[in-house]
């Protein structure tokens, strides 16, 4: 059932518009002493939380080693079509040869990019990693395509828990490939 | 009047206009940073000075506060590029800025803003002309800056500036009437049967030693305050401006040096017309009701009310009042919404005016009884 709503006459105090004024008043006044939430941007930074989506980058491990194995899942997940891969191999006489493969080239086009953490997700060696940078400029398009030394230099190294390409060395020295 | 008077007289107006000057722009800046507040903003707080804002602690300070942002928008008004359109009338379109301004510097010359007592104890008002018409004088004069309003309307030959002048003129009329009734119980009470008829201020503040008007008059004191916000064009009542219906109104078609004529003439209102309030009804330079300069010097058993320190305490008491009155004028701008152009009309004629009418009536009556006891 419809609710009948009744409209009331103004009373004559509120004909008067004077209470109304006077608790505006009020009102903005304690907007007025009240503390300021502004952030003075360039100069304070909003705080960011862990899990916050900003630029991919690559990362190393521990030991300096270069994570990605140029899979190329990440290229295939990517919605954008932002990354791009030239994978390598490395080199026959390197202490991690039984690696076998490296990415040559890596580029990230960040003007593709949509942030969306699925080259993260996807990652099989734990590879590239959404960072929290979230502002970064460049004066043409070709500056912004990462290329694998910015990248690298951006991402630069993360913890590493399992040391999966040092174990299945170690391994394989004992004779265990598995 | 020798060369030398004459100087003197000339060097005293433009410190007073100077001052005055100066008060519009930091009013413009109370303006931002009170809005800014209110809004849950910081406002301008980035503008700084070479040497000033180098000095440790007080310059950053006064860069927060935005002390120096005046001097950025002046100069933006100077050397900005102002274009006079091509649909304008153009003698009517130059003098509209002019005839806006001249009035609220005409009006500060009978506005006494203090007061000296020399050796023998004569009271002197500190003001540049002590006319006996003054109030008289500031009406006729201030109400003139309207035909600025009006003219830059109508010369800028487009719509929504021609609605803003009309909308101003209207106003101006609707509202006068209230402002001059709400103040003659002030003036009959002043003119007391026995004593020198006067119209001047001065002497209307030396009435306040006693009780100041506001205690006993309490209502003049609220017409002729809400009469006020609709004459200078403040929210509630700007309807010439009305920035959400009529584009910009008057000075839509304004730009630069011209604009910013316009916008220090608002403020100048502004503060005439507080300074008028703090005299007619708070007591001008007296600190407190029922309490005199010369009572504080009392209590402390020296005699720092006359001569010049005495002036400058009461030049000080006054512009801290009519600073206390800009700063109503601008919380009410950001707290108040726009009244309907009917609604205003509609206060002026038929509640205003009846209102001060029954005002006048009644502290006739009682100045009547009280006179002739």
């Amino acid at each position: 059932m419809a609710k009948v709503l009744e409209r009331k006459p103004l009373t004559l105090a509120e004909r008067t518009y004077l209470p109304q004024i006077l608790s505006g008043l009020k009102t903005t006044f304690r907007h007025l002493i009240k503390k300021k939430v502004t952030l003075q941007y360039p100069e304070e930074r909003p705080p960011i939380s862990d899990n916050y989506r900003g630029i991919p980058t690559l990362v190393k491990d521990p030991e300096g080693r270069e994570k990605c194995v140029s899979c190329q899942l990440c290229e295939f997940v990517c919605p954008p079509k932002a990354i791009r891969i030239t994978p390598g191999e490395i080199a026959e006489d390197a202490p991690t040869a039984h690696v076998e493969k490296a990415p040559q080239e890596f580029e990230i086009d960040m003007l593709r990019c949509i942030y969306c953490n699925l080259c993260q997700e996807v990652c099989p060696e734990e590879a590239i990693f959404l960072q929290d940078i979230y502002s970064f400029s460049g004066y043409s398009r070709e500056e912004m395509v990462f290329k694998k030394e910015k990248l690298y230099e951006i991402g630069g190294t993360l913890p590493d828990r399992h040391f999966k390409w040092e174990k299945k060395r170690l391994a394989a020295e004992h004779g265990n490939v598995h | 009047m020798d060369i030398t008077a004459l100087l003197i007289v000339l060097a005293k107006a433009l410190a007073v206009v100077a001052v005055l000057m100066g008060f519009c722009s930091y009013a413009v800046l109370a303006e931002r940073k009170v809005a800014s507040w209110i809004q849950g903003r910081i406002g301008p707080n980035r503008t700084s000075l070479p040497v000033i804002s180098a000095i440790p602690l007080i310059g950053p300070f006064l860069t927060r506060l935005g002390i120096f942002q005046p001097v950025a928008d002046g100069l933006k008004f100077l050397f900005k590029e102002d274009p006079v359109p091509g649909h304008v009338h153009k003698t009517y379109y130059f003098l509209g800025p002019i005839l806006a301004l001249v009035p609220a510097l005409v009006t500060v010359t009978v506005v006494p803003f203090g007061r000296y007592i020399d050796a023998e104890g004569v009271v002197s008002p500190l003001m540049l002309a002590n006319i006996d018409v003054g109030i008289l004088f500031l009406f006729a004069v201030s109400s003139l800056g309207v035909y600025g309003i009006i003219l830059g309307g109508w010369s800028a030959n487009s719509k929504y500036p021609f609605l803003g002048g009309i909308r101003a003129s209207a106003q101006l009329i609707s509202y006068e009437l209230t402002m001059g009734l709400s103040i003659l119980p002030i003036f009959l009470w002043v003119n007391a049967p026995g004593t020198e008829g006067t119209m001047s201020l001065f002497r209307v503040v030396e009435m306040q030693s006693g009780a100041w008007f506001v205690l006993w008059q309490p209502l003049s004191a609220f017409i002729f305050l809400i009469a006020l916000f609709a004459e200078t064009n403040r929210l509630p009542f700007d309807m010439p401006e009305s920035e959400t219906d009529l584009v910009g109104g008057y000075h839509t078609e304004y730009g630069g040096f011209k604009f910013g004529l316009y916008f220090v003439a608002e403020y100048g209102h502004m503060i005439i017309g507080s300074g008028v309030v703090t005299l007619l009804f708070l007591g001008g330079w007296n600190p407190l009701p029922w309490v005199t300069l010369a009572d504080v010097a009392g209590w402390f058993g020296a005699d720092f009310h006359i001569g010049i320190t005495g002036a400058v305490l009461s030049v000080l008491i006054f512009l801290g009042k009519l600073c206390a009155l800009v700063f109503l004028f601008i919380w009410v701008r950001w707290t108040v919404p726009r009244f309907r152009y009917d609604q205003v009309m509609r206060i002026g004629w038929k509640v205003m005016l009846p209102l001060s009418i029954a005002n006048l009536i009644f502290y006739a009556v009682l100045i009547a009884y009280l006179d002739t006891r």
